[in-house]
Order: structure tokens, then C-alpha cells, then sequence
């Protein structure tokens, strides 16, 4: 399971990268998005997969009992979901008025900052 | 629990919030924004002399002991980058009050600014590697607002080159913390870094200590990594770009600082010497790039690229010595920037171009405004007796000693090339006549007088006292980065402070 899933990451960041490398602005946002789930996937499978284990405590226990999965990677996951979410809003944005501004999505024809 | 720990963070949080409730009405948040950043300082001078007495302050949230928790840790280093980050922001904020243009204050840059404060805050003050992502994060939201606020077509692709590269390291970075924990189950800095140790696959710690390299490499604007700096630092208007350029890529110098001193000083020769190179060729790119170019904020954009490569430099020599010119370094240069910065805004106020071939003359009516650019531009070439000077000698006394012979060769002329174009910009903006095509003559010999014309002088002066008080009176400042450079070059004491806590 686990090395399937290491391959699944894999594959999301080379696609990601390439995503990335293209010269719409879309794309380059698309590429993004496909990085930051990369990476929350690559954080949910390095600490370990767990199945059928949820990390509660037996009512009135006062440790864990048996085999529970770490709870403290969803919550890493769960925190890099809201950010990259509202990094998201502003990139779609950006890329709206960007296009606006610029007329064209073609990331080759905004030069104009580069030296 | 020392409130001095709390405050650097909350204050800028708090004015964030209170701006965002007064959105009408601008002057409160103009009184805000100058009160704050004044706290901010006020708060950081508290947390320094603090942590001068107390060696190192933790603070464990909410009451659990330390590997469990998450920390806010304040040694010499930090506690000096929250003085530095009070000082430029209370500075930005004065300077706003005249420079920013009205729409931009009626679109939320104020709030901004505070909450980008308290990102930049929070990262200088976090013991946990994963809160480190989060202020980064909160800090970029916040920078990318600002560097797109007004729109205008050059700051739309300013701002996506910015954005994407800044995301992309983030993406790395997250990955880096996820690894991280898989190997050691624990994202408490001082804990990952005394477990680090005894992981049994030595190899992976360096891959994921490059993958940190990388990352914080992106945004601290390392060679090769630095593109997006030049292509976006001066698009926006100009107090946001002197923020930028005074705080933004330190904290990734600063996280590159706590990294590779705290916890991943396993392979040393192998990092390092990375780091090494990565500084010659940042300071060398850097530079030409600088002397190639002919509008005044994009020579010093550029101009932060190479000066990161002199703090780079101090951090990957790794002696006692080359870490003292490091922080010194940072100290000296987050002032002197932001100060150039500033004063590029005047003489675009008074002449109403950036482009050096358009400026001119400024010597002739405003001699005093000519000295107040001197006086940085010259701290950052390195003359003696301002704060650059030392700075410069302190790194390249070090790699001397480190028998780095290039390397110093390098740095030395580095400096030269610096000179160069600081006279550039000197002979070009103050010196020569105004030129010819120039229609509007009258607009620098009228006094141009808005309101609050004082608050444009304000801080280019503060600032320039700050780097005549490093340059004339280096010893107490030594003293600092001293202190600073023996806490990181003995992260037992880190590890100990914040793990000590939990027998209490």
C-alpha cells in the first residue's frame, strides 16, 4: 500500500512540475494546486499508514490502547489544506486580473519586469 | 511566561484586526499603523534586553511541557531580528503616511502591512518547524496583497513570477517538514535536532536537509534561485518594495540560520560547502547583474540579491567568526536597504522617474537629501566608518581564516563592484545636469510641498543614524552578533533551554 502510495506522490509532483512548466497562466496555477496536494499526500504517507486504527482514546482509558494511527499528520495536513485553499483564491484572482491587465495568458510575453 | 516573548506577534495581529475594523476611516489606521510599529519596537528593545539577561526565553502555548507543544523561543538572534523588525516597520509606517497613495489606503495597506509584520515576527520567534511553514505562509498572503495592490501591468507579471516561485518553495518545504517527521516523529525544532542524531540513515537527513536548502534557498533569493527578486521587488510602490527588501528574504537568511546551525549540522562538509558556492556565485550574480542595469530600483534589487550572498557566506564558512559577520550582516544590511529604498522614493517624488537617464541635478537643490543617500550607499560598498564597513570586514577576515582564498578574492570584489554602482547611481541622480529632454524642470526647483512632507525625511534620517551608530560605535553591536554567533554555534544550549523546561 504504502509504496503504491509513494508512486501516486510520485506522479502527482513530476505532473505538478510539468504543469508548471507550461506557458499558460492556467496551467502554471493547475500545476500548483497538483504540487500542494503532492506534498499534503507525500506528509500523510511518510508518518506511517495506519488502517482501521482511529486516534481516539477508549471512553474513561486514560492512555491508547492497541494500535492507533498519529493523529498530529492530519492535522499537519488539515493546516497546509486551509493555506494552500486560500493561496489558491488569491492566485485565481491574480491570474483574472492579471489576464485583464496584460491581455494574454501566455507567461513567455510578460517579460516586461525581467532584465 | 514572558510576556515580551508574546507581544512581537500579538501587537501586529491585534493593529491588524483593529485597521481591518476601522476600514473607513483612514487616518485611524494611519494613527494606528505608526502607534503599533512604535510597540512593535518598543516591544523588541523589551524582548532584547531580556534575553541579553536571561540568555534564552520559552514560552510553552498553552501550558504543555515543551516537545508536545508548540514554543515561541527567543536567543540573541531572534530577539535581534524583532528589534530589526520593529525599526523598519515603525519606519514603513511613518514613510506610508506620505508615499502611499490614497487607493492603496482605502484597499487594505494597512492591515497588511501589520499582518505582514506579524508573520515576519512569528517566524523569528518559533521554536516549531511546522509553525515556521504557517508564519511563512502568513507572511507571503500578505506580501502578495501588497505587491499587487494598485494592478498596474508591470506588477501583474512582477507578481506571478512572485507568487509562483514563492508557492513552489513552500510546496518543498512542506514536503521537507512531512520527511522530516517521518524519520524523527517530532516537529519541535530543539527536539528533531537532538534525535536527528541518532537516525539510523544518515543519507536521507541530507537529502532533506537540501530540500530545506532549496526551499528557504528560493526565498532568501540564493544563486540560482534568485529570479523572481529582480523581476518583482520593484514593481510595487515604493514603501512596500523598502519592506520588502529590508525583512522579506532575511527571514529565509534567518531560517537558513536556524537550520543549518541547529539541526542539520551532521554533514557539514558536505552542505556547507554547497552553501559555500551558492554564496560566491549569489554575490557575483548579484552584483553584475546590478552593474548592468539603469533605473534605480532595480539596481538595488539586485543589489539584495549579492548582499545575501555575504550572509550566506558567513553562515556556510561555519566558524565562531564568519557567524558573528553574518548576523552583523543582516543587522547592517536590513537597515541600509530599506534606507535606499527610501530614498529612491524622494527622488521619484522630486523628479517623477525612476530611469537613471531621466534623473538628475538632485545635488544642486537638495544637497542634504544627496548626503542622506551617500551615507548608505556607501555603508553598503563597505567604507569605513559605517556599519558596512565592519560587516564586510568581519566576513572577509573570516573566510581568510578559513583559508578561502576565492572565496575572499570574490567577496573583495564584490565590494569594489558594489562601489561602482552606488557611484552609478550617484553620478547619474545627483551629480549630473538635469537633462535636456526633461520637460519639467520646474517640478524640483518649486518645492513641491503635499502634506506630511516631514514624514519622507523621518526615517531616511532615523535610518541613516542607525547605520552611523553600527558604523561608529561597532563594539556593542559586536557584542550582540557575538552572542549571537556563540548561541547558534552551540545549539546544546538551544536544545537545553528548550527541553530543559520539562522538569519544571
Amino acid at each position: 500500500m504504502e509504496t503504491m502510495m509513494a508512486y501516486v506522490v510520485g506522479v502527482l509532483f513530476a505532473a505538478g512540475i510539468y504543469m508548471m512548466l507550461r506557458r499558460s497562466i492556467v496551467k502554471l496555477v493547475i500545476g500548483l494546486i497538483i504540487l500542494s496536494n503532492a506534498a499534503n499526500l507525500l506528509i500523510f504517507v511518510v508518518s506511517g499508514l495506519t488502517r482501521g486504527a482511529p486516534p481516539l482514546i477508549p471512553d474513561g482509558a486514560n492512555e491508547v490502547v492497541g494500535a492507533v494511527a498519529d493523529p498530529l499528520p492530519q492535522a499537519l495536513i488539515l493546516t497546509a489544506i486551509v493555506i494552500a485553499f486560500s493561496v489558491l483564491a488569491f492566485a485565481v484572482v491574480l491570474i483574472r486580473r492579471a489576464y485583464e491587465v496584460v491581455g494574454t495568458d501566455d507567461l513567455d510575453k510578460m517579460k516586461d519586469t525581467d532584465t | 511566561m514572558n510576556p515580551e516573548l508574546v507581544l512581537p506577534i500579538l501587537i501586529p495581529l491585534t493593529a491588524g484586526a483593529l485597521s481591518l475594523a476601522f476600514w473607513r476611516s483612514v487616518r485611524l489606521q494611519r494613527m494606528l499603523a505608526v502607534i503599533a510599529t512604535g510597540l512593535l519596537l518598543g516591544s523588541g528593545v523589551w524582548l532584547m534586553r531580556s534575553t541579553i539577561e536571561q540568555g534564552f526565553l520559552v514560552a510553552e502555548m498553552g501550558s504543555w511541557p515543551a516537545p508536545f507543544s508548540i514554543v515561541l523561543v527567543s536567543d540573541m538572534l531572534g530577539a535581534i531580528m524583532i528589534v530589526l523588525t520593529g525599526i523598519i516597520g515603525l519606519a514603513i509606517a511613518i514613510y506610508s503616511l506620505a508615499s502611499t497613495p490614497r487607493g492603496h489606503e482605502k484597499f487594505g495597506y494597512y492591515p497588511l502591512m501589520h499582518l505582514l509584520l506579524a508573520g515576519v515576527a512569528g517566524a523569528f520567534l518559533t521554536g516549531d518547524i511546522f509553525n515556521l511553514f504557517v508564519w511563512f505562509e502568513v507572511m507571503l498572503l500578505a506580501s502578495f496583497a501588497l505587491l499587487t495592490l494598485g494592478g498596474e501591468r508591470a506588477q501583474m507579471e512582477g507578481a506571478i513570477k512572485y507568487v509562483t516561485l514563492n508557492l513552489f518553495s513552500s510546496a518543498i518545504f512542506l514536503s521537507a517538514v512531512g520527511l522530516l517527521y517521518g524519520m524523527v516523529g517530532t516537529l519541535n525544532m530543539a527536539d528533531i535536532a537532538q534525535k536527528l542524531n541518532s537516525v539510523e540513515d544518515p543519507g536521507m537527513v541530507t537529502v532533506v536537509s537540501l530540500m530545506f536548502m532549496m526551499s528557504f534557498g528560493i526565498k532568501a533569493a540564493a544563486f540560482p534561485l534568485f529570479f523572481w527578486l529582480p523581476a518583482s521587488y520593484h514593481t510595487p510602490q515604493v514603501a512596500v518594495s523598502a519592506l520588502f527588501a529590508g525583512l522579506l528574504t532575511k527571514v529565509g537568511v534567518y531560517a537558513l540560520y536556524r537550520v543549518f546551525t541547529l539541526i542539520f549540522t551532521q554533514d557539514v562538509a558536505y552542505t556547507h560547502t554547497i552553501l559555500l558556492w551558492a554564496a560566491a556565485l549569489t554575490m557575483l550574480t548579484g552584483v553584475l547583474g546590478a552593474a548592468a542595469q539603469f533605473e534605480f530600483r532595480r539596481i538595488l534589487s539586485f543589489h539584495i540579491v549579492s548582499q545575501i550572498g555575504y550572509m550566506l557566506l558567513g553562515l556556510a564558512l561555519f566558524t565562531p567568526l564568519a557567524l558573528i559577520g553574518g548576523v552583523f550582516y543582516i543587522m547592517h544590511h536590513i537597515i541600509v536597504k530599506t534606507n535606499l529604498f527610501l530614498v529612491s522614493g524622494i527622488t521619484y517624488r522630486l523628479l517623477g522617474s525612476y530611469e537613471l537617464k531621466d534623473l538628475g541635478g538632485v545635488y544642486r537643490q537638495r544637497p542634504y537629501l544627496a548626503l542622506l543617500f551617500l551615507i548608505p550607499a556607501l555603508s553598503l560598498a563597505g567604507i569605513p566608518p559605517l556599519s558596512g564597513f565592519f560587516a564586510k570586514f568581519i566576513v572577509v577576515r573570516a573566510s581568510l581564516e578559513a583559508s578561502e582564498y576565492v572565496i575572499t578574492a570574490i567577496a573583495l570584489l564584490v565590494g569594489l563592484l558594489t562601489l561602482y554602482s552606488m557611484i552609478k547611481i550617484w553620478a547619474e541622480v545627483f551629480w549630473k545636469k538635469v537633462p535636456e529632454h526633461v520637460a519639467d524642470v520646474s517640478r524640483l526647483n518649486g518645492d513641491v510641498k503635499d502634506k506630511h512632507n516631514w514624514a519622507y525625511y523621518v526615517p531616511v534620517v532615523g535610518l541613516a543614524m542607525c547605520t552611523l551608530i553600527i558604523g561608529l560605535y561597532g563594539q556593542p553591536v559586536y557584542v550582540l552578533a557575538e552572542t549571537a554567533a556563540n548561541q547558534l554555534m552551540n545549539p546544546q544550549l538551544y536544545i537545553e533551554a528548550v527541553l530543559g523546561g520539562q522538569s519544571k
